[in-house]
């Protein structure tokens, strides 16, 4: 078969090999997302995390001419980021949600700062496994091109997903967030849990940041992130803070974002940016049906200030 | 109240604890003001370390800063312009707030106003002046209150997290935008930055007299008066209080919490409609991406800053619009990243946060815990 002639089957195609390229930030912004949001504390400020990891991991890769260097250096900065919201948060009377409104404006703010001379320079790109080998048609080729981050992302959801329920650790999460009073009869420190627990959280943000400017789009400018750190917020609520369902909802929207690209690849170009608002679209959409305004959200820490 | 007569013969009217009323009244209120100007002046010493690490000079910073936004007639002007859409922009943060709503994406509503604005005034093309003002107006404000009082309703009806919808639909509106700009709404004419239609001069909003200031700063002073009149001196201004602080009680009262919501969303991003359209007709002279420029977020600190009160926003709007106007001068005068402005206001803006913590804390404001001086007179 001529590779040029699969034709209106590129659409699809383009799709699946955008999920999995657009989904990857996603799942690691949404999963470290859970981990905070289970210990009964809501981090806004992903958003800047996510554009701070993405700077650091492309300025240390550029610096040591190593990704995996970047990849950790973006790690660290989340962790960073992470533990100043936790331990910011244990305050009385420090509102979580402001904070992370203000770590989004000051992440960025500082990413900017930093990153201005690193704009320019190219970074070597975290490497990809070629699934679609067996094919000779290009897109196939292109779409199967998996980065080992989906992977490792992949694995993660689902040992997350046995972890929270059948280790120490997961328990100790839910109990703070369920019930800091529960918490503190079984001799727990929430405040401490929920340090931990922001600090990976925002490890894992730094990790999707890293994955934004080191292999999709693979650049690093001050546009890099729109929004995806607060979608995967969101997308946490939908997917009921469980990590199984934060991957399958990293999919879907990795699959709404690649929607304007796809049909751009195949000469639709009217109502490129409608498409290109598909990810917020769709999002609103499933708050909206997810939500209720009488019954609480099924699965929510009791102790989440977004659903009291 | 009490009249007590001191061993010295003086007559002296003391509060209910004792002290003199004029004392016990300033310190219950020096709270609200020495709390968040200490929050800023520790920010800016955070900022100074901040930019010391980066091997620069905090002093010709702060010098710089000084100079670019409010050193010279000249640059008070243009902190004033900068200042007009950030009262508007702020308002979309603070009235939903006495609702106990976080509404964060009033960029949205920026953005949609400048667009109905600008369509309404290329379709009215030939009718008098005043009256294609007013219609912009009106149009900038409708299309910001349905999308911002969407927000709200959302909110109250179907119990979706006001925070996050809004920032998305900041998203949607900018996308809607470019579609619109580049689309149905495009100047031919406009090759390299699509826009809309130019607005004719006639339809353009002047400088107030003596300074080169325009009318939004004007009209931005008044919609804050305004909402403050609405919020502390109106029913409907003590019934969002209430609202705010206990849904339920509010509800058991027989409040229209719906209709609050509604309200004052929808009010909110009016204001920030109308900065949308004053962009228009003031600045750009048409609708395009300028109209993100960042005014709404820009907007929440400050509405922050203020505590959400509407005549606190005022001089905040004043100052923050000053640090945004200096950022260009920093920039060429001192080698620093654009950014640099943006890393002060996030550091501002934590340490306000913070400084929340410490509200009721201290003796000095509270006379209540004071020692009562009547009694360690022996006077009882």
């Amino acid at each position: 078969m001529d590779a040029t002639e699969i034709g209106l089957w590129g659409v699809p195609l383009a799709i699946l090999g955008g999920a999995i390229r657009v989904s990857t930030p996603f799942i690691f912004v949404s999963l470290g997302e859970a981990i905070t949001e289970r210990s009964g504390r809501i981090n806004l400020g992903l958003e800047g995390t996510l554009i701070f990891g993405a700077m650091t991991a492309y300025a240390v890769a550029v610096m040591t001419n190593s990704p995996w260097l970047g990849l950790l250096a973006a790690a660290a900065a989340g962790l960073c980021f992470g533990l100043f919201h936790g331990w910011i948060c244990k305050f009385p009377k420090v509102n979580d949600i402001a904070i992370g409104i203000a770590l989004m404006l000051f992440g960025s703010g500082l990413a900017f700062f930093f990153g201005k001379p690193f704009i320019k320079p190219k970074a070597p790109n975290l490497p990809a496994i070629p699934f679609g080998d067996w094919s000779d048609i290009p897109q196939v080729q292109a779409a199967l091109d998996v980065n080992v981050l989906f992977l490792i992302g992949a694995v993660l959801s689902v040992v997350l997903w046995w972890a929270f329920r059948n280790t120490r650790a997961g328990l100790i999460l839910r109990v703070v967030g369920d019930s800091s009073d529960a918490a503190r009869a079984m001799g727990l420190n929430p405040n401490t849990v929920r340090l931990i627990a922001t600090g990976v959280g925002g490890a894992l943000a730094g990790i999707g940041g890293a994955y934004l400017s080191l292999y999709y789009p693979g650049s690093w400018t001050e546009r890099i992130s729109s929004g995806q750190g607060l979608m995967a917020v969101a997308l946490v609520i939908f997917a009921r803070w469980n990590p199984l369902g934060c991957f399958a909802a990293a999919l879907l929207f990795g699959g709404a974002g690649a929607l304007g690209p796809a049909l751009q690849s195949v000469g639709v170009t009217q109502g490129y940016y409608l498409f290109y608002a598909a990810p917020y679209i769709l999002t609103l959409i499933i708050m909206i049906a997810t939500s209720s305004p009488t019954r609480s959200l099924a699965g929510a820490p009791g102790e989440l200030s977004i659903t009291k | 109240m009490a009249e007590i007569v001191t061993e010295a013969g003086m007559s002296v009217t003391f509060g209910a604890k004792g002290h003199p009323a004029a004392l016990e009244w300033i310190a219950r209120r020096a709270e609200a003001f020495v709390i968040p100007l200490a929050a800023v002046v520790v920010g800016m010493a955070l900022f100074s370390l901040f930019i010391l690490a980066v091997g620069k000079s905090p002093v010709q910073l702060y010098e710089t800063m000084w100079r670019g936004g409010f050193g010279s007639w000249f640059s008070v002007q243009n902190s004033l312009s900068r200042a007009a859409p950030l009262l508007l922009a702020a308002l979309c943060v603070a009235l939903p707030a006495r609702l106990g709503l976080v509404v964060i994406g009033g960029e949205g509503a920026i953005v949609l106003g400048g667009v109905a604005a600008a369509a309404a005034g290329t379709a009215l093309d030939g009718a008098p002046s005043f009256i294609v003002i007013l219609v912009m107006g009106v149009a900038g404000m409708a299309a910001g209150g349905i999308w911002i009082g969407a927000v709200g309703a959302l909110r109250h009806y179907r119990a979706v997290n006001e925070t996050i919808s809004s920032l998305l639909m900041a998203y949607i509106a900018i996308a809607l935008m470019n579609q619109l700009v580049e689309g149905p709404l495009r100047d031919p004419a406009s090759l390299n930055k699509p826009s809309t239609q130019p607005l004719a001069d006639i339809y353009r909003i002047g400088n107030m007299p003596g300074m080169e200031v325009h009318w939004g700063l004007a009209v931005g002073v008044v919609a804050c008066v305004l909402s403050w009149v609405l919020i502390e001196k109106t029913r409907w201004g003590f019934a969002a209080r209430i609202a705010g602080g206990n849904v339920r009680a509010a509800q058991v009262q027989g409040l229209a919490v719906g209709s609050l919501i509604v309200g004052f969303t929808g009010l909110a991003g009016g204001f920030s409609g109308l900065a949308g359209m004053l962009e228009v007709a003031a600045v750009q002279g048409s609708a395009n991406a300028s109209l993100a420029a960042g005014y709404g977020y820009t907007g929440i600190l400050v509405a922050f800053l203020a505590r959400h009160n509407p005549l606190a926003i005022i001089p905040v709007a004043f100052l923050l619009g000053g640090i945004d106007a200096s950022g260009g001068l920093i920039q060429r005068r001192m080698d620093l990243p654009d950014a640099t402005v943006l890393v002060l206001q996030g550091m501002i803006f934590i340490v306000i946060l913070f400084s929340e913590t410490f509200y009721g804390r201290f003796k000095a404001f509270n006379p209540d815990l004071w020692e009562r001086p009547d009694l360690l007179r022996g006077t009882a």
